[in-house]
């Protein structure tokens, strides 16, 4: 452990020297917020759309048809323990490997918060949705979102969400530019992101 | 403009080389009613020796500079790059030489440097001064002017009332033309590079002139055109802004 | 393994051979003129319902204030990692961040571990240092992928492979696949989707049996102990949550002070790097947590020349840098001559001020020739979206290495400087001078190539010189009054 003290040691005592007359405090102007929504709601469904997800609204009755009809006929689907919505035939998550889940198809979770500017979905992995594996390994993500979960932008989801808790923000399906800077969908997360909006 | 003290700050390459363009400002503000002197003490705004790392060799440039111009109300530069040496990189220089007497007379100074459109446009408040040039023209705003000063589209504004000019856009004009003081020579390839895509869309244009509001600039753009014999030439704003008819 | 930057040579050097691939100049110039463009899209969004200057100022706010006491953030973020079940190690420099995550892997019996794209472990050579002592460190991002199996060096630091094409990473990906895993698909076509396809199918079954996982941080949260890893592709997601082991190599710099200060962090990342709305993946963990995601996590604070820049006046904000890429995007010069002539893992703007704060000038020729490596155009600063003025650090560098070099023996360049700066300081002495500049000049024009003026003049014909200089124009016509 000795060395690692005298790294950190050595390393604090550099910092301090080199902020030697540095004065510390520093006041962060607050960074500005967006013009008032009009529909926050259509506004999330717009841009969540812009990534190519596929985006659905419908209402709290239906949303148990909306789920299996998002799923293809014969999937082999993965849900967390505490789903609030009936998926007939799927399986629940109880520490499936990752080899496990790679033999699923879909996953049907919930989602923390919605962000609708930049049309983002928020998992902070709790019961509804799981563990973080799930929502990985298959190759679809069918994900229910409140309406009144949706937030405008980015500093309103923040305050919202328990920073000891894991999350995953997830705006689109995976994708990469890595080609010639050519956007193309898939890659190693979900290649398919069906978001279900639930008034 | 009564009262005001103005100086003309020619800058070195324009007192050397494109004395032209210095005679231009002096006609110009004169057709304005602003009577220039031109302090024979003046020698350079020390920005080659700054830009290179040479800040101990820059200390006696700018004390020079600060004498020469001390007293005026205002100092005109037909030059983006020489006005923001002046307002911006002189104060490093009076920093390093530990003489707080520079230090004040820099701060003091700096803010009275006006590159020509500013001087024009803020100071006079004019955009129609009066110019006739009848030749198609592109603008290639220079990345000082444009960057370091802000004039934002003041040349734009003094172009647009030039009688018989047509300006024509210019493709990717807000893209360094690659001079970049003694970049041009230290990584002359890159510079060259630079120059002969600026130059080629100066061509496209279709343009008789290219203009912008620095020499340096020009001297780096009209040289790769002129190797091509493009013929398309070089004017500083000043000198299309003095043409009349 | 990808190569290395050691022995460079100076930039110049190395960018007039990068000039002459035209293939390079090619990519890069339609690489970069893409991005600029979205970029610029969403900047423009930005300012429809918001202000991005006042959210640039905030979010170099957020870095400028973590600075300002970053001893106190790395205590407070050691405290809060620790308390969330992290082991928490101190590196000095490259060696001995190599050396903890050596020691992990191997306490762990592993003969491999999965990368999240990082710059940091570019920067330390971890994979070199790795592979010395018998583990493979497979690279899972898609553009660090292709420079890892065409044994390359990156050139971009959001996209390292931005110097090939879909031909090139074809070819790449057929004929070195197979010899690092499962091989390309024989049908295999240059379409980025298949290519993408194929590097899915390559990198499924190391993330399926990865035991340990090595990944960097784009922030560090010390208020929360919480790290963030914003990426595209999934890839760093299968790493930071399959893997049972996780070790994080974060730089000092990384640190911000509240979980709330993730924003505006957050909403200009993304925008000024990939330019989009948000990255498709950003992930959020702190320390361990039970039953989900690796059960054992490491951070390694690292400084490795990140206190030299922090003594640096004017250098201090590089640290600053999100490493969006931005200023690579934007930069004239390095649209033209591409990454590697740059000699480090971090190119462009930010690279020619980085590597010299981070490694100090006056010791090697490559890094002192790196601040020259700018025409001070100031497109960089202008995009920054923390608001770090390259410019002027150039400038202040290019200082710093004229001064680590006074006291020899003085350089024809220097001279002509101290001569300059006589004669600059004296009108008289110059006007002297001036005499002799228009008929040089027009000698120079007639002779073709004078000494010196030969690098100028290999492209770039002199102007003409004048019958008489300005001054003694003035002082002949009393300001042509007298005409
Ligand atoms: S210096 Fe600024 S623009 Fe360049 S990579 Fe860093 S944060 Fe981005």
């Amino acid at each position: 452990m000795s060395e690692r003290t005298t790294a950190r040691d050595e390393i604090l005592g550099r910092i301090r020297a080199a902020l030697d007359g540095v004065e510390a405090g520093y006041d962060v102007p607050p960074a500005p917020r967006i013009a008032p929504l009009a529909d926050v709601v259509a506004h999330f469904a717009e841009r969540v759309a812009d990534y190519r997800a596929v985006v659905e609204r419908c209402s709290a009755a239906d949303l148990a048809d909306r789920v299996a009809a998002a799923l293809p006929g014969g999937a082999r689907v993965v849900v967390p323990p505490g789903l609030g919505v009936e998926v007939p035939g799927a399986t629940v998550d109880d520490g499936l490997s990752a080899a496990e889940l790679d033999g699923y198809d879909a996953v049907v979770t919930e989602a923390r918060v919605g962000i609708a500017e930049t049309g983002t979905i928020v998992l902070d992995h709790g019961p509804g949705q799981g563990r973080r594996a799930i929502t990985l390994v298959p190759d679809l993500h069918v994900c229910v979102v409140r309406a009144d979960q949706v937030v405008a932008d980015v500093p309103d989801a923040l305050p919202l969400l328990d920073p000891g808790r894991p999350h995953t923000w997830i705006s689109g399906p995976s994708a990469t530019s890595d080609i010639e800077l050519d956007r193309v969908e898939g890659v190693h997360g979900p290649r398919t992101l069906v978001v279900l909006l639930v008034q | 403009m009564s009262g005001m003290r103005v100086a003309l700050m020619v800058t070195c390459i324009n007192d050397a080389i494109y004395p032209d363009t210095g005679r231009a400002v002096v006609t110009l503000l004169r057709r304005l009613g602003v009577e220039v002197d031109f302090p024979p003490a003046q020698t350079c705004c020390a920005q080659p020796m700054v830009n290179t790392g040479y800040l101990d060799e820059a200390v006696p440039v700018v004390r020079t500079f600060v004498d020469a111009f001390a007293g005026y109300d205002a100092v005109v530069t037909p030059s983006g790059s020489c006005a923001g040496s002046a307002r911006h990189q002189h104060s490093i220089v009076a920093r390093r030489s530990g003489d707080a007497g520079l230090v004040t007379a820099v701060s003091e100074l700096a803010p009275r440097v006006h590159e020509l459109s500013e001087f024009l446009v803020d100071v006079l408040g004019v955009t129609d001064v009066g110019a006739y040039y009848p030749h198609t023209v592109t603008y290639h705003p220079t990345c000082h002017s444009l960057r370091m000063l802000g004039v934002g589209d003041r040349p734009r504004q003094l172009l647009d009332h030039v009688r018989g000019l047509t300006l024509v856009e210019l493709p990717k004009a807000e893209e360094c033309c690659g001079f970049g003081g003694t970049f041009a020579v230290k990584n002359a390839d890159t510079s060259i590079a630079m120059g002969t895509d600026k130059a080629r869309h100066v061509r496209e244009t279709g343009a008789e002139v290219v203009v912008a509001g620095d020499n340096s600039c020009l001297t780096h753009i009209g040289g790769v055109l002129s190797r091509q014999r493009a013929g398309v030439r070089t004017v500083h704003l000043a000198e299309i802004l003095a043409a009349t008819e | 393994m990808s190569g290395t930057f050691v022995g460079m040579p100076k930039f110049p050097v190395a960018a007039r051979a990068a000039l002459g691939d035209a293939q390079l100049r090619h990519n890069l110039a339609h690489a970069t003129a893409t991005i600029r463009a979205k970029r610029q899209r969403l900047v423009d969004e930005v300012n429809a319902n918001c202000d991005w200057e006042a959210l640039r100022l905030a979010g170099a706010g957020v870095k400028e204030s973590a600075l300002r006491s970053l001893d106190e953030h790395l205590v407070r973020l050691e405290e809060t990692l620790t308390a969330n079940g992290a082991t928490v190690h101190w590196a000095r420099d490259a060696a001995e961040a190599n050396a903890i995550v050596a020691t992990v892997a191997r306490r762990h019996g592993v003969d491999e571990v999965v990368k999240v794209k990082s710059m940091v472990t570019q920067e330390i050579g971890l994979n070199e240092a790795l592979a010395a002592e018998g583990i493979a460190a497979w690279e899972t991002d898609l553009a660090e992928l292709i420079v890892q199996l065409g044994d390359d060096l990156p050139s971009h630091i959001l996209v390292p492979a931005i110097h090939r094409n879909r031909a090139e990473i074809r070819e790449i990906f057929l004929a070195e696949m197979g010899r690092a895993g499962r091989p390309a698909p024989a049908g295999l076509t240059d379409e980025p989707r298949v290519l993408a396809a194929a590097a899915r199918a390559h990198l499924r079954e190391k993330f399926l049996r990865a035991k340990v996982a090595v990944s960097g941080a784009n922030f560090a949260v010390a208020e929360t102990g919480t790290l963030v890893v914003v990426e595209s592709e999934g890839n760093g997601r299968m790493c930071l949550t399959l893997p049972e082991v996780l070790v994080s190599v974060v730089g000092i710099e990384k640190v911000v002070s509240t979980w709330d200060q993730l924003d505006p962090m957050l909403r200009l990342l993304p925008r000024s790097s990939t330019g989009e709305r948000m990255n498709p993946y950003t992930s959020t963990w702190s320390g361990v947590t039970p039953g989900d995601g690796p059960q054992e996590v490491h951070v390694v604070l690292l400084d490795n020349g990140r206190t030299n820049a922090l003594a640096d006046e004017v250098g201090r904000q590089a640290l600053r840098c999100i490493r969006c890429s931005a200023c690579l995007n934007v930069c004239p010069v390095y649209e033209r001559v591409g990454g590697h002539a740059y000699g480090s893992v971090y190119p462009g703007p930010i690279g020619a001020i980085l590597n010299p704060l981070l490694k100090g000038v006056g010791q090697d020729k490559q890094t002192d020739s790196l601040p020259y490596a700018s025409s001070l155009c100031g497109a960089c600063f202008e995009v920054c979206p923390v608001r770090i003025d390259i410019p002027s650090v150039l400038v202040d560098l290019r200082a710093q290495v004229v001064d680590a070099h006074r006291g020899g023996v003085p350089s024809a360049e220097a001279l002509a400087f101290k001569g300059a700066a006589v004669a600059l300081s004296d009108a008289r002495k110059l006007g002297l001078g001036e005499r002799l500049a228009g008929p040089g000049l027009r000698l120079a024009r007639r002779a073709g190539v004078i000494p010196g003026l030969s690098r100028w003049a290999s492209a770039r014909d002199l102007p003409p010189g004048p019958r008489e200089s300005f001054r003694a124009w003035w002082k002949r016509t009393d300001g042509g009054r007298d005409e």
